[in-house]
């Protein structure tokens, strides 16, 4: 069986989906043998590659660093999935969005509430501007599975990844598989 | 008691006079979704959830308040009504900020469950993320108005089980909430027994316990309709 | 009071008139133009040239409201329009040749002579200050002959027969709500007059009431003794501060005549009306949210049946009628079901009220007769659209939709405007002209409807916000064809699974005008790239 180019991504989220991607333990080694990991944060690759079939997006779209690296991921992608709550919901990333524009939050965050002289994180090119708002991944890119979870429980992960494996239609249902939290 | 012969789904039913086709339905393990029903007090027909199809009849149904009537043909679950309860559950996660991974109700949740029983597994439509508040200034529970959908089983326990009619609803349209007394904080609404009844019918994790965390606001909310029914068996 | 007493009285109110007779439109819309001040100056203008042969009157609405104040000059009819105060001298003494320094109006325009007044009959004539300017115009003689002459049933019949059919928007034939509510049994019965007229352009229910209150009191009399109840309520919105007011006179001037209260024409029939005042929600027109709300609870609708024809208010048979609908009674009663039926359209009996708004020369309020076309009325009796073409007009408010301007033949009645997607709804007529955009057609009456949800069920609460915020994403060019057509199921859903009529209906101006302007829609959708 020909091998699946596999890559994981990490915007705005807590990593915790990618904690329990490790959480399949010892399945990993069977993943390995169908698939190659191509980009990840738990691989040292800087640039994302082309002709990715499957791409496990963790987290929500929250600052332009994200929005860049969404869109080239999509360009480069067959199978886009959002991986989790955040990307599926905005979830806990998108808690900001009731309080509206960032620059008040920052302001709170870094001036107001400063125990030394605060300041305004600015540092072009290193720390990213903040988005207006925090969005699903669906709303920014098209989306082609779906897999809820705060995180996507490690069965969860495995039987999806399964799925794609064998090459099926994807088909998620029922509460082992699309229950949120 | 005259009894009544109808199908649902293809499905022989027979039921008392009376029922409801909700009830009938139940009666015989034929789940219809629902919100604001509550066993034990009255049905007010507003989440449309259990809207079911009859045969002849162009409009559909809410389940929960239309009596059965002798050879009805009742339909459930076809692929309009499927796609329409879909589309209602996800307008309400739309609609306010359910963020189940952080929800007291988290795994307890009838809007979780309903979730996973019409396939949401994402919302379509852009979310409001409106800023809603929260009031703890009661002493033993709390309402978080992000996570409320307005069922308004609070407000008809409170009243019709306990007599007190503490919660109602101001304000309209997406701006409705529920409030205690004159939109007093909860903590100041003197007509508030604390008697829990509205704790136990909140569906999701707008009313809480103080004190419970994630997922930790399980509930039995039989225990309404066995309030109900004891107090009448008494009388 | 028996009869004599009320011929007593109309004759005694004839032979008070005076020869010429100067009628000034007291009505809201001619209010606010100032003519309270102008007919104060003609009544000055009269008594300073010392003619006793000259009275002015304060009548209700005339009809071309767009050009008030409006002033008629009786028995030759000159009607002037865009009267000041300071014409009222010259309007007096072009009374002895001359003229007066107001434009005049023309009386033979078709915006005139193609109506059919029977709702408005009496308006712009009478005084609807004073009953006994009503009871000369033979007003409360429906009435009398109803106690007197008719059984309840008869009454009925006669209503049945005259194919009558609601005003308010749904056209249920009145005639069977009566018998329903006749048939239903209760220790009481209730007679609720809907006057909360709340759709944007919509004024016909106000005017009526404005120009002749007395009617709709002597419809819901009939009406009364017909079903069996012994008491009516007039659920009149705030924003209608002169029409409360006029009703609370005429209630109080009737009740004072023996025309309402016990022993009505000494019949055995009692019956009491009162007036409750509507606190601004659109959605307490919707009849069971109106009775929750005269009953004092919060104004939101409950799931029909019940009908409040068999459990209304307090759980009693109560028959809620629109106030044209009851309008009509009197006249149907004095004149008989067959001459009713013999005016209008096969299944549309009778006249409408319509309120013609929006971008048209005329504007004001009409009566017809079921059955002209659209363009009869938008083009011939609204003289069209000031500048450039008619686009579209819409009826039926809010719950209803936009018929293009290709379609303006369509009769109006109420299965024709029901088939190019629109109601007839309770009146408001809109036109609009090619400047404007669709889009933001279909933008406004969702605003509104948006603002009026109650929020009880939530496809209409959450849906009508879903559906403003889809419209501003394509209103702003961020939606995509994808987007307009989960828009189009959106409607479909929130039509079909809401509660009551507001949402039910709330999608209509996005449906009618998705279905006939789909490009407008279309010229907004940038490319396909993000889809949902």
């Amino acid at each position: 069986m020909e091998r699946r180019r596999l890559a994981t991504i990490w915007l705005g989220g807590c990593s915790g989906c990618h904690m329990s991607f490790l959480d399949l333990d010892e399945w990993l080694f069977e993943l390995a043998q169908h698939i190659d990991l191509v980009y990840s944060p738990l691989a040292d690759v800087k640039e994302y590659p082309d002709h990715v079939d499957v791409a496990l997006v963790e987290g929500a779209v929250a600052n332009e660093d994200h929005l860049h690296l969404i869109r080239q991921v999509r360009e480069r992608t067959r199978i886009l999935i959002a991986f989790g709550d955040c990307a599926v919901t905005g979830n806990v990333t998108a808690l900001r969005n009731p309080l509206g524009a960032p620059e008040a939050l920052l302001h709170t965050i870094y001036i107001e509430r400063a125990e030394i002289a605060g300041c305004l994180p600015h540092a072009p090119g290193i720390v990213p501007q903040l988005l207006d708002k925090v969005q699903p991944v669906h709303k920014v890119v098209p989306v082609d599975v779906y897999l809820p979870g705060c995180p996507p429980p490690a069965p969860r992960i495995r039987a999806l990844l399964e799925q794609v494996i064998a090459g099926e239609d994807i088909r998620l249902t029922g509460r082992e598989m699309i229950k949120f939290g | 008691m005259a009894a009544r012969t109808f199908t649902i789904d293809d499905q022989l039913i027979s039921a008392r006079e009376g029922e409801t086709i909700l009830q009938a339905a139940r009666e015989h393990g034929i789940s219809i979704p629902t919100l604001c029903h509550l066993d034990g007090v009255s049905d007010v027909g507003a989440c449309r959830l259990c809207l079911v199809e009859i045969e002849g009849s162009r409009a559909l149904r809410p389940a929960c308040v239309t009596p059965v009537v002798e050879e009805m043909v009742v339909r459930t679950d076809t692929e309009r009504l499927r796609e329409y309860r879909r589309m209602i559950i996800e307008l309400l996660f739309a609609e306010r900020n359910h963020v189940c991974a952080v929800c007291v109700a988290n795994g307890h949740c009838e809007l979780q469950d309903l979730a996973i029983a019409v396939g949401m597994d994402h919302v379509r439509f852009d979310y409001a993320f409106p800023r809603c508040d929260v009031d703890i200034s009661h002493p033993l529970f709390g309402i978080d108005h992000n996570r409320c959908v307005l069922c308004t089983r609070c407000v008809r326990v409170c009243d019709e089980v306990e007599g007190v009619h503490t919660w109602d609803v101001a304000g309209r349209g997406a701006d409705a909430r529920v409030i205690t007394d004159m939109r007093q904080p909860w903590g100041e609404a003197r007509s508030c027994t604390s008697c829990g009844k509205c704790v136990l019918a909140c569906p999701t994790g707008a009313i809480f316990r103080r004190g419970a965390t994630v997922g930790e606001m399980e509930r039995d909310r039989n225990k309404i309709a066995y309030i109900v029914a004891a107090r009448e068996q008494r009388w | 009071m028996d009869i004599s007493e009320l011929l007593t009285i109309a004759e005694h109110e004839r032979t008070m008139r005076r020869p010429t007779c100067i009628r000034c439109c007291t009505a809201l819309g001619c209010q606010s133009a100032g003519s309270l001040s102008l007919k104060q100056r003609l009544e000055e203008a009269v008594a300073e040239v010392d003619r006793t042969d000259i009275e002015v009157i304060g009548v209700g609405c005339m009809g071309m409201c767009g050009h008030g104040p409006l002033v008629r000059v009786d028995p030759d009819g000159v009607l002037y329009e865009h009267v000041h105060a300071a014409d009222a001298p010259s309007i007096v003494a072009a009374l002895d040749g001359g003229d007066a320094t107001a434009p005049r109006g023309d009386p033979q325009h078709p915006f005139f002579t193609l109506q059919k007044r029977i709702v408005l009959e009496n308006s712009g004539i009478i005084d609807p200050e004073r009953i006994e300017s009503y009871i000369a115009a033979g007003g409360y003689q429906a009435l009398y002959c109803v106690l007197h002459d008719m059984t309840p049933a008869e009454v009925i019949d006669v209503v049945t027969r005259s194919g009558l059919r609601g005003r308010g928007g749904a056209g249920y034939p009145t005639g069977l709500k009566w018998a329903t509510v006749a048939k239903s049994h209760g220790d009481r019965k209730y007679v609720v007059c809907n006057a909360d007229e709340g759709d944007p352009g919509a004024f016909m229910d106000r005017s009526i009431i404005e120009s002749d209150p007395h009617k709709i009191l002597e419809g819901m009399a009939i009406a009364a003794y017909a079903v069996g109840a012994d008491q009516g309520y007039v659920y009149v919105r705030a924003e209608y501060p002169l029409a409360i007011q006029r009703l609370q006179r005429a209630i109080a001037q009737a009740r004072r005549l023996g025309l309402l209260g016990a022993q009505i024409f000494d019949a055995g029939f009692t019956f009491r009306i009162d007036i409750r005042v509507g606190a601004g929600a659109f959605v307490c027109g919707e009849e069971t949210a109106l009775m929750a709300s005269i009953e004092g609870r919060r104004g939101q609708p409950r799931p029909r049946p019940p009908y409040p024809a068999e459990s209304g208010l307090w759980g009693r048979p109560t028959l809620i009628n629109n106030v044209e609908t009851f309008a009509n009674i009197p006249p149907i009663i004095r004149n008989g079901a067959e001459w009713f039926a013999a005016i209008g359209a096969e299944h549309s009996k009778g006249t409408k009220v319509f309120a013609l708004t929006g971008k048209i020369r005329h504007t004001g309020l009409i009566e017809v007769p079921m059955g002209v076309t659209l363009r009869q009325i938008v083009e011939e009796m609204g003289g069209g659209v000031p500048e450039g073409r008619v686009k579209a007009v819409q009826t039926g408010g809010p719950s209803g939709g936009c018929i293009p301007a290709a379609l303006l033949d369509t009769p109006v009645d109420y299965e024709s405007l029901q088939r190019v997607g629109s109601i007839m709804g309770s009146g408001g007529m809109v036109v609009m002209d090619d400047a404007t955009n669709m889009v933001d057609v279909a933008h406004f009456y969702m605003e509104f409807c948006k603002d009026e949800s109650c929020g009880k069920c939530i496809p209409c609460r959450a849906g009508t916000a879903q559906m403003l915020h889809m419209l501003n994403l394509i209103r702003s060019g961020q939606a995509t064809a994808a987007d307009l057509a989960r828009l189009e199921q959106l409607c479909i859903m929130v039509k079909e699974t809401s509660l009551c009529g507001l949402g039910q209906s709330a999608p209509n101006p996005v449906l009618s005008t998705m279905k006939y302007f789909r490009e407008e829609y279309e010229a907004f959708v940038r490319d396909e790239g993000l889809a949902g």
